[in-house]
């Protein structure tokens, strides 16, 4: 049953200390929900699933807005939403990977909306962003009343919908550090239909190889084989130091068995999901190679 | 009980105040206290787009927009489309075009079109961009390609009204060659005085609804 609207309340501060202060202040008795796009949280309110009443509304933090390029990385304000990535310059060109995923997520009324802080708190394992952030090795900044700091995304997620954040921790922002300018990235949502969907599996995936043709350097980072967004680690392994070849392809899509998980669900099968993860892999390696031999 | 909060914010133009309590949504909002009942509500999570409305000329799912979030903005509803009796352009070809069906989907497929046509500023959009601007908006009827046609010939009437406007500033190279070598005729001199009179008020409106919201978000 829906959530009765007209009983929730809402904290606007007017800016991110006072955010910061008003969550902290909020532990004492009910926690203070972020609220930003609001494009995952009305979907549990509307379905009745969100038990909380209090909500902390940092959609107009000038603090969480903006897109930062520097010569080493790109900070994206934790307000940023999937529409501002789309259609950002900088990462057209040096991010296609998290632009291709943005245009993924939903469809332009949740791009419009979502932001990509939101993404990483709902904590799905089938968030589409989230397989690029892990393959890139983004930075979370999280602030509190305490300070800033920052975690390796790899290190974010604990398990299921448990992130490694304090309870009065709000993530302010996601740094990715630019790709080196010749690598590969991929990025491969597989769903129900071509837009629209939550995905049954996908892929970000970054290479780079020496000037002899050997992989120097493999992210394989997925969504929905597991409870959480991972990275395929043994897959990795067997494409690092090695030439492009049938081979090596095979060798990584059987150490891909070992790292994943997937299950059966409302979406789709862990057979199908194991298959599928497996070609789309194969799919990347091939582009892969295509990309390196024109360099 | 939460408190009620006084939210205002333009719809279709006008400014309109309501008394709400700040996570109630925008849509039933938009249908209780304004009235206006062209805003759908279909699936409830931001999976069918049959809420669909414009904020900041941006379309969202009104089902998940708590109408604290329309405070100081600008909402338009398919009820802001027309202007009066008169369908505009994109209205007009999905009735001409077999666009709207059994119409649950119709208002919502057409507030997204128009931020589309918006965004493709006189141009045609393609095929694809356009599947692409409505992938949020589901048709169970499944008329979707006169739906793709409808946006584009709508697209194509503005792009002809926009070639009327300027006196052909948006015509083809070829064309404008042609054009160049005749001088304008006085049907063509009144038509771009008219236009750069027009274009002078609306910058001038422009600038001073910015100003505006900007002293409101104070």
């Amino acid at each position: 049953m829906r959530a009765a609207l007209s009983t929730l309340e809402v904290v606007r501060p007017s800016g991110l200390d006072r955010a910061l202060a008003a969550l902290h202040d909020s532990l004492a008795s009910e926690r203070l929900t972020p609220l930003a796009g609001g494009t995952d949280l009305f979907v549990y309110l509307n379905a009745g699933t969100h038990s909380g009443t209090r909500f902390l509304d940092v959609s107009a933090l000038r603090e969480l807005r903006g897109i930062r390029v520097t010569k080493a990385s790109v900070k994206i304000g934790g307000g940023v939403t999937f529409r501002e990535i789309r259609e950002h310059a900088d990462l057209n060109k040096r991010l296609p990977s998290l632009v291709a995923a943005a245009a993924e997520v939903g469809a332009w009324q949740i791009q419009n909306r979502a932001t990509l802080a939101g993404n990483v708190a709902n904590a799905s394992p089938a968030g589409d962003s989230l397989p690029v952030l892990l393959a890139h090795d983004a930075i979370v900044h999280a602030r509190s009343v305490r300070g800033a700091r920052g975690i390796p995304f790899a290190e974010l997620y604990r398990g299921y919908r448990d992130l490694a954040l304090e309870a009065d921790e709000l993530i302010v922002g996601l740094e990715i550090p630019w790709p080196a300018p010749r690598a590969f990235s991929f990025f491969r949502k597989v769903g129900t239909r071509r837009a629209q969907s939550i995905s049954k599996v996908v892929l970000s995936g970054v290479l780079e190889q020496d000037t002899r043709g050997v992989v120097t350097h493999a992210r394989l980072a997925w969504g929905s084989v597991a409870p959480v967004t991972l990275r395929s680690r043994t897959a990795e392994a067997a494409l690092i130091g090695q030439k492009p070849s049938a081979a090596v392809t095979e060798s990584a899509r059987r150490a891909l068995l070992d790292d994943i998980a997937p299950i059966d669900d409302i979406r789709s099968e862990r057979e199908y999901r194991v298959a599928v993860a497996g070609n789309v892999l194969e799919q990347m390696l091939r582009a892969a190679d295509a990309r390196f031999a024109k360099d | 009980m939460s408190d009620k909060i006084a939210v205002t914010f333009t719809v279709n133009g006008r400014s309109r105040r309501v008394s709400a309590p700040p996570m109630k949504r925008l849509l039933d909002v938009l249908r209780e206290e304004c009235g206006l009942t062209g805003t759908k509500e279909g699936c409830g999570e931001g999976e069918c787009g049959a809420c669909s409305l414009l904020l900041d000329g941006k379309s969202v799912n009104s089902c998940l927009v708590p109408v604290a979030h329309a405070a100081g903005r600008r909402v338009t509803t398919v009820e802001g489309l027309a202007r009066g009796a008169k369908l505009n352009a994109l209205q007009a070809a999905f009735v001409d075009m077999g666009g709207a069906q059994c119409g649950i989907c119709t208002p919502g497929m057409l507030v997204t079109a128009s931020e589309l046509l918006a965004r493709a500023k006189g141009r045609v959009p393609s095929d694809a961009e356009v599947r692409d601007a409505l992938a949020g908006n589901l048709c169970r009827c499944t008329g979707y390609q006169k739906i793709v046609d409808a946006v584009q010939a709508a697209a194509r009437v503005g792009v002809q009204a926009s070639r009327a406007k300027t006196g052909g500033a948006k015509a083809t190279r070829g064309a404008k060659r042609k054009r160049a070598a005749k001088p304008p005729t006085a049907h063509a001199k009144k038509m771009a005085a008219r236009a750069t009179t027009k274009r002078r008020v609306t910058a001038r409106r422009a600038k001073s609804k910015h100003s505006a919201r900007r002293l409101k978000s104070r």
